[in-house]
């Protein structure tokens, strides 16, 4: 019996091709799942940037994955209908973002200024007393900072609103 | 409120507008990737190029969803007359003051623009413009970062910066030509149009310019330099088009 949850828990095993600790669901980019009662599928994803091009792939893993589980009649659509924030990334996948290396982004009330990036959290050895070394990094989702503990550079996931 | 045409119309002149900017200025943002004068630099702008592609290509498919052209043919297969980029954009990446400036002029309209459309009647605008504000945030942010940087640095630097931010405002005016549907596109609820935008931006750009220490330039006195609204450009557009086009023209039906 093919319902919500179970579509939900097949794209819980499907990761992030940039950050491969992480469920897309996790990361907050599944904004819809519906089934009809022909059991035909409908997953909506949405970007975490406009320019990410990962998205192409997310889509087709999507449609790879619930395939895979004996479903064919499966349509994936890309919208900016409900906009992804950093907020919808789900505890786990923070703890996920951490295992990568990543320091998760700050949670946020819908403003962000500048100092919410100058005292991250060093995903190393913890310590605040680090500094951003600018707000774009190897990827569009991620800023370059500096800790001035342990000396080391890590990235960030970048908050965003 | 039933859209009439000339509703329509300019709804597509807006996006239009908004959707060649970012493509345009994305294309120049991208050729530092590789000449950044540090690595920081290379990657921020070829990040803002990135991001600036992406928002074109929303907006190029809104213009579809309007009965336009799929967003590969209007990108790649206009000719610079049929592109309402601002003369801003288009001109080749010269000195990093010259970037520098134009980044932090650009994008402070951009952020006020989609402030402006956040809760515009066009729904799927509405969503984009939601989307792109968040993203556009580190982009001022970049700006801010590096006038403040160099309005307090050496000398030289700051004298360059200086006249670059001075020499610029007529091209930064351009952004704001008027379009032919300024009446239909505010009474609408699409847009509340360029003059109110152009004030804004004013209002925000001298706060900012007065802050990091330089001379704000004396906007009434400006002469803006407009035309690329209607299709006017300079010899630097066409140039550009080629060759971001040339591998498409070559083969417009391969697969990537």
């Amino acid at each position: 019996m093919v319902s919500v949850d179970s579509i939900k828990s097949i794209l819980e095993n499907v990761m992030d091709p940039e950050i491969p600790t992480i469920s897309i669901v996790d990361l907050g980019i599944v904004t819809d799942i519906q089934v009809s009662p022909e059991e035909e599928i409908f997953v909506e994803l949405t970007p975490t940037f406009s320019g990410c091009p990962a998205l192409k792939v997310m889509e087709e893993l999507v449609l790879e994955a619930i395939r895979n589980a004996g479903i064919d009649k499966v349509k994936v659509e890309t919208s900016f209908r409900k906009q992804w924030n950093t907020n919808m990334i789900s505890e786990k996948g923070r703890q996920a973002l951490l295992k990568h290396g990543l320091a998760p982004p700050e949670k946020h009330d819908g403003y962000i200024e500048l100092d919410v990036l100058s005292d991250v959290a060093c995903p190393l050895c913890g310590s605040r007393n680090t500094t951003m070394q600018s707000p774009f990094g190897p990827t569009l989702c991620r800023s370059i900072h500096y800790c001035k503990n342990c000396s080391n550079a890590f990235e960030s996931f970048k908050p965003v609103t | 409120m039933e859209f009439t045409e000339k509703h329509v119309l300019g709804l597509k002149d807006l996006l239009y507008r908004m959707s060649d900017d970012l493509l345009i200025l994305g294309h120049r943002n991208s050729e530092w990737t590789g000449l950044g004068p540090i690595l920081e630099e290379d990657i921020a702008f070829s990040s803002m190029a990135q991001d600036k592609i992406g928002q074109s290509l929303a907006l190029y498919q809104i213009l579809q969803e309007l009965g336009e052209n799929e967003p590969d043919v209007v990108a790649f297969m206009r000719n610079a007359e049929a592109f309402h980029s601002c003369k801003m954009v288009e001109l080749p990446i010269g000195e990093y003051d010259f970037s520098l400036v134009r980044h932090f002029y650009f994008d402070h309209q951009s952020a006020i623009r989609m402030d402006m459309l956040k809760d515009t009647v066009v729904e799927p605008l509405q969503m984009v413009a939601r989307k792109f504000r968040g993203e556009i945030k580190y982009h001022t942010m970049h700006a801010d970062t590096w006038m403040k940087i160099l309005g307090a640095g050496s000398a030289k630097g700051k004298e360059r910066m200086q006249k670059a931010i001075l020499e610029n405002a007529g091209l930064a005016l351009g952004m704001f030509e008027l379009s032919d549907y300024e009446v239909e596109l505010s009474e609408s609820g699409i847009f509340a149009g360029e003059q109110a935008l152009k004030s804004t931006w004013i209002e925000t750009v001298s706060q900012k310019l007065e802050s990091f220490g330089f001379n704000v330039p004396d906007w009434d006195t400006v002469t803006p330099v407009y035309g690329g609204r209607k299709g006017e450009h300079t010899a630097d557009l066409q140039p550009l088009l080629d060759e971001m086009t040339e591998v498409f023209r070559i083969d417009p039906a391969a697969e990537w």
